[in-house]
């Protein structure tokens, strides 16, 4: 369903079937519905066919990079070394909200494909890292977790396979860049949650050191249907004439939209139809205005822009943007948006881990520039420094928190420019002076 | 030390809190320290336990004391400034101590699209607290703005301690207020 | 094998022991698993950085080290990236400076423009880099981020407001003194580096986190205010705190040590100094200098003279004993020391006594602590037949006449010097107990006013140079010790120390092969023996 609206016709449910159905979140009810038969089988296949099945569906990463999940999994040998799969529950990217429903309406399915992501990768141990704020999910997990264990599931024999499968809660505590796959990892070994230098890469040396997968918690909950379905189920949705974007993807609509939730369709949608047609666009008597089509960090579309975009990975970088985590902000003819993309900085520098110089000062001082110009102090030459720091802030850090915040900035000056100068020349540069003190004759 | 402007208000010591000069009395005894160390177990080293063991101090204190990162360090063999740099880096954790119904906010683009600060004004105007991170004369609540809670398309969401509220408008505020005690 | 190579069986091929790589247009063979940022300084380039030190875990988090590779998609880190061979690396292309001036206006925008009132200015990294490819003017409007002062405990303030956030005052705390008490508190712009409450920097090496700080942020309360750094004259020294011989800088103003720093040297102290080790300039400004010859007159008092009458009225004290005793100072050189040896002559004894203290390890790193012989020269010392022992004033007889060359030493003791027939002090000072008794005086330099080696407890001989000029009529140790020498009919006295050290290595078979030339400023260990290594 379009949660929390009915659900479209045309959406394709794979993932979201059971949201808003209480019974789903039950071991039982998870069990009647089909739930762990995709671990059952996983687990009397050969890891190597576990990836290959998942290598041949085109499952791509739905945290927002996009990396064949199956490829990341190969990386994965049986070197006789601990191995850990980190599942990112992090979910903060704004205008994202996808994984909070899978966790709070079918955590089973989360811990079935954890526990097959276990398997794929040669792991014994899992940790679902959930941020803190997401009281309910961590609840649902936790709930679905200790239920796996008392059925055997999970633990020392798990399914009676004789295989061990340990999986952990792990909470986060109010830190967007725990969401980045090595901070998560420092979060999770009771660090500050810093990005770490890349190479070694979490394959080679990952959580304590290890060799490390971390997938994002909806594709994790695809792979099992990957696995009980087979690749060529999955590989069917999507645009027949792009291979390289298959299976159905949940999208988080937000902002200035008729029906905001979660819509599950398949990848290479038309962006149009979706906005329109499933969402209903703008609120009754207002319109769309432009849109950021895969969570905040990137760049937007104006409402014409999105004519003719496909929803998928290929589609919208041919567009100029990014499908990234699939939150899709919607943005009015009421909005005003320098006010708006301030507040997006300001979400920048406050979650900024402080570790390079560019994004520590960068954010700040673009946040600093924009709320300047909000409050009507703004100069032309401010749109032009933002701009460039914004350059200076791209493709030089560790993490891309930085590129993250130029990103919509650069873009939403170059698209409506225009409101940002409305801004600055409405600056009153003359102090008014009494009629009376200026006399004749002067002082 | 003094923050910059780039943020939004963060918490802070009220004048007449006596509630950092207070001696310590251990978190960790008994049915906790069992507790702690069976999530020591989950990880392969004791450091990883600190996340969890700091949530476990706020749910018991309501805060995190200079006290608490002296006994989490002892206990996790960290270095207590290492337990302040983490304590400090995750905005959920409090330094002092709030409310007793801590009102988080978003106010980040989506929500505050559909007009997050409105809901933001109603609940300063409705508590008393006035102003951001200031705790209300009564000691009933705390309010800040909070970033993204995830929840974007429930705008807007308001956290009141664990509980989560979804699509809260400026009406709606002194009835959710009515509720609590 | 005589088989062709062709068809020997395949082995793998031994990894290359050396990889090319070009930087800058300048090609160098490097070792393979080194950063960008250390074969750039074997091709004669440095690359600008802030948070690297080769001391300490690499952070890459200033970004200021970022390098243009060819082939590589971005700028990246030179101080995080390995070299691989046939690599080409840009430092000064359009491209990476644009980045590193980038970074530097970023570090600026919170920077206060208190470089006049910072002790930092004129040895700081900011400035340096600022200069040279900074922006002329800054482009930020808004206000400055601000935050007081905060003492650290120990010697240590920190300035947040000049904070760069290099970390490397909290990497030095963690992995190389272990004693983890820094930290990096809050996040983005608010972040600062914080200080466990109640755990101050009071470890006696927590003050290199001073040195290693790229910028004004942290700065030794001793030096607070005390000198601009273009106004010190800055000498090669060895530190004279203890025996571990750590390599250091004397730097003086208007012929005043005013500060002591540890100069890097990889095979001693890397790049570190202890605290004991910076204090030790206080004893080269001892207001009680002895400036000029004395020798006791008729009446019974001491009288300034002459150093010719001085020397002859040691001299001549001296040839009349029956046997000399020695008392050596372990913190005289190694060329004073073995002068005395002379003067000593083949019928007398040489003594000397180490101060000790508790030892302090500096964990990080092997074989560096501040050890418990709290001298520079006790080694060098007891390599040169001097017997090292608490009982300094022991047995004296009738007809000894005792040498002093350690008046703070035997100062408490010179009760038991009655019995000897005369007493000759050659020291920078003269304490009253001797003063009384002795019948010459002659003053002598400081380590911080001469040339010479030490002898550190592993057995390396180290030179350290002259950093200012002594007190009044004040001469080299060396050269008053020759003279009494000379005096005395024992051997020619020397023109300059390295004639005094070609002598010593000449006659002592442990020094042979070592000059001054083959020391250089790194100093080299004596031949290896039991009892002088391990």
């Amino acid at each position: 369903m379009g949660y929390p609206h009915p659900r479209h016709p045309r959406e394709t449910p794979v993932l979201s079937e059971h949201f808003g159905d209480p019974e789903a979140r039950t071991l039982d009810g998870w069990k009647k519905r089909g739930g762990y038969q995709a671990l059952e089988k996983a687990l009397s296949m050969d890891p190597v066919d576990v990836q290959n099945v998942v290598k041949d569906s085109g499952l791509r990463g739905r945290g927002g990079a996009g990396f064949p999940a199956g490829i990341k999994w190969s990386f994965m040998k049986p070197d006789g070394k601990p191995h850990y799969l980190c599942c990112n529950g992090d979910e903060s990217e704004p205008g994202t909200f996808k994984d909070r429903e899978i966790m709070r309406w079918t955590p089973h399915a989360l811990v079935e494909g954890v526990a097959t992501g276990m398997h794929a990768i040669y792991a014994e141990t899992g940790y679902i890292y959930i941020r803190g704020e997401f009281t309910e999910p961590l609840q649902a997990v936790t709930q679905a977790v200790a239920e796996a264990y008392a059925a055997g599931i999970l633990g020392a024999n798990a399914m009676g396979t004789g295989k061990r499968l340990d999986i952990h809660v792990h909470k986060g505590a109010g830190a967007y860049i725990c969401g980045e796959e090595t901070a998560l990892m420092n979060s999770i070994e009771g660090k500050r949650g810093n990005p770490r230098i890349k190479p070694p890469f979490p394959a080679v040396a990952g959580l304590f050191g290890k060799p490390t997968t971390i997938n994002n918690v909806e594709t994790l909950t695809a792979s099992a249907h990957v696995v009980k379905r087979g690749a060529d189920w999955y590989k069917a949705f999507g645009r027949p004439d792009n291979p390289k974007s298959t299976g159905t993807k949940l999208f988080s609509v937000c902002g200035n939209v008729a029906r905001p939730g979660n819509y599950e369709v398949t990848l290479g949608f038309p962006f149009k139809e979706f906005l329109w047609d499933l969402c209903g666009g703008a609120p009754p008597g207002r319109s769309i205005k432009a849109v950021i089509p895969g969570g905040s960090s990137v760049p937007m579309l104006t409402a014409d822009e999105c004519d003719g975009v496909f929803m998928d990975y290929e589609g919208m970088a041919a567009a100029g943007t990014l499908l990234g985590s699939g939150g899709v902000i919607v943005f009015d003819d009421t909005a005003d948006m320098p006010r708006q993309i301030a507040r997006l900085a300001r979400f920048y520098a406050h979650e900024s881990c402080a570790q390079c110089s560019q994004c520590r000062e960068g954010t700040a001082w673009t946040t600093r520039i924009l709320d300047r110009i909000v409050r009507g102090e703004g100069t032309y030459e401010d749109l032009d420094t933002l701009l460039e720091i914004g350059e200076q802030m791209s493709g030089k850090t560790i993490c891309v928190l930085s590129d993250s915040c130029a990103t919509p900035v650069a873009s939403g000056l170059k698209k409506f420019r225009a409101e940002f100068e409305a801004k600055i020349s409405k600056k009153q540069h003359v102090a008014f002076v009494p009629a009376q003190l200026v006399t004749a004759g002067g002082a | 030390m003094t923050y910059g402007p780039s943020a939004g208000p963060k918490l802070v010591k009220a004048p007449d809190d006596h509630a950092h000069d207070a001696p310590h009395e251990p978190v960790f005894t008994g049915e906790r320290l069992v507790e702690l160390e069976r999530i020591c177990g989950r990880y392969p080293t004791r450091q990883a336990a600190l996340l969890p063991a700091l949530w476990m101090i706020q749910e018991a204190r309501g805060w995190v004391s200079e006290g608490a990162v002296e006994e989490v360090a002892a206990l996790l063999q960290v270095s207590p400034a290492h337990v302040r740099g983490v304590l400090t880096f995750y905005t959920m954790y409090h330094q002092h101590p709030v409310g007793k119904h801590f009102v988080q906010v978003c106010t980040t683009t989506p929500c505050n699209l559909c007009g997050a600060e409105d809901v933001v004004n109603a609940f300063l105007r409705h508590t008393g607290c006035g102003e951001l991170g200031v705790t209300s004369d009564d000691g009933r609540f705390t309010v800040i703005e909070v970033e993204c809670l995830g929840a974007c398309g429930f705008a807007t969401p308001v956290m009141i301690n664990s509980a989560y509220l979804e699509s809260v408008t400026p009406d709606a505020v002194p009835d959710i207020l009515a509720e609590l005690d | 094998m005589t088989a062709p190579a062709s068809t020997a069986p395949s082995a793998p091929p031994p990894p290359p022991s050396t990889v090319k790589v070009t930087i800058e247009g300048v090609q160098v063979d490097v070792k393979p698993g080194i950063s960008i940022l250390e074969a750039a300084k074997q091709a004669g380039v440095l690359i600008p950085h802030y948070c690297y030190h080769p001391g300490l875990p690499v952070a890459g988090v200033c970004r200021m080290c970022l390098v243009d590779v060819e082939k590589f998609p971005k700028l990246t880190p030179a101080c995080a990236t390995s070299v691989a061979d046939g690599q080409v690396v840009h430092v000064h292309n359009d491209k990476a400076k644009a980045a590193r001036t980038g970074v530097l206006e970023f570090l600026l925008i919170n920077h206060p423009l208190d470089c006049p009132i910072c002790d930092q200015a004129g040895e700081c990294e900011l400035q340096d880099y600022t200069f040279q490819e900074g922006r002329a003017d800054s482009r930020y409007r808004e206000p400055k981020r601000f935050n007081p002062m905060e003492d650290f405990g120990g010697d240590v303030l920190y300035v947040p407001n000049r904070c760069i956030l290099c970390t490397r005052c909290v990497r030095f705390m963690s992995d190389v003194a272990k004693d983890p008490v820094l930290n990096v508190s809050e996040r983005g712009d608010r972040a600062f580096i914080g200080k466990a409450e109640g755990h101050d920097l009071t470890n006696v090496w927590a003050g290199n986190v001073v040195d290693l700080c790229p910028v004004g942020a942290l700065l030794s309360k001793d030096f607070l205010n005390k000198a601009r750094a273009w106004e010190l004259d800055r000498s090669a020294s060895v530190c004279t705190g203890c025996s571990q011989g750590c390599n250091v800088v004397l730097e003086t103003r208007d012929n005043v040590v005013v500060r002591v720093k540890p100069r890097t040297n990889t095979a001693v102290n890397q790049y570190y100094a202890c605290e004991v080790g910076r204090q030790s300039y206080r004893a080269f400004n001892r207001p009680d200098r002895l400036q000029s010859p004395l020798v006791r007159t008729g009446g019974n008092g001491l009288a300034t003279t002459t150093w010719e009458q001085a020397i002859e009225v040691a001299a001549n004290t001296l040839a009349q004993a029956k046997r000399v005793v020695v008392i050596a100072s372990p913190a005289m050189s190694n060329e004073a020391l073995f002068l005395l040896t002379r003067v000593m002559g083949p019928t007398g004894v040489g003594r000397v006594q180490v101060p000790t203290g508790p030892e302090a390890a500096l964990p990080g790193v092997s074989d560096l602590a501040l050890r418990a012989d709290r001298a520079p020269n006790g080694q060098g010392a007891e390599l040169l037949g001097f017997t090292r022992t608490d009982a300094l004033v022991a047995s004296i007889a009738p007809g000894d006449v005792v040498l002093v060359a350690d008046p703070d030493a035997v100062a408490g003791h010179a009760a038991a010097l009655e019995a000897a027939a005369a007493i000759v002090v050659i020291g920078s000072h003269l304490p009253d107990a001797l003063a009384a008794r002795c019948a010459a005086a002659l003053p002598i330099a400081t380590t911080a006013e001469e040339e010479g080696t030490f002898t550190n407890l592993r057995g390396r001989v180290q030179r350290f140079l002259q950093a200012k000029a002594p007190p009044g009529d004040v001469r080299p140790s060396w050269s008053v010790i020759g003279d009494v020498a000379e005096a005395m009919g024992r051997g020619a006295a020397p023109m300059l120390p390295a004639d005094v050290f070609a002598a010593l290595a000449a006659s002592h078979e442990r020094f042979a092969g070592l000059t001054y030339a083959r020391l250089g400023l790194r100093g080299l260990p004596v031949l290896e023996s039991a009892g002088v290594t391990g």
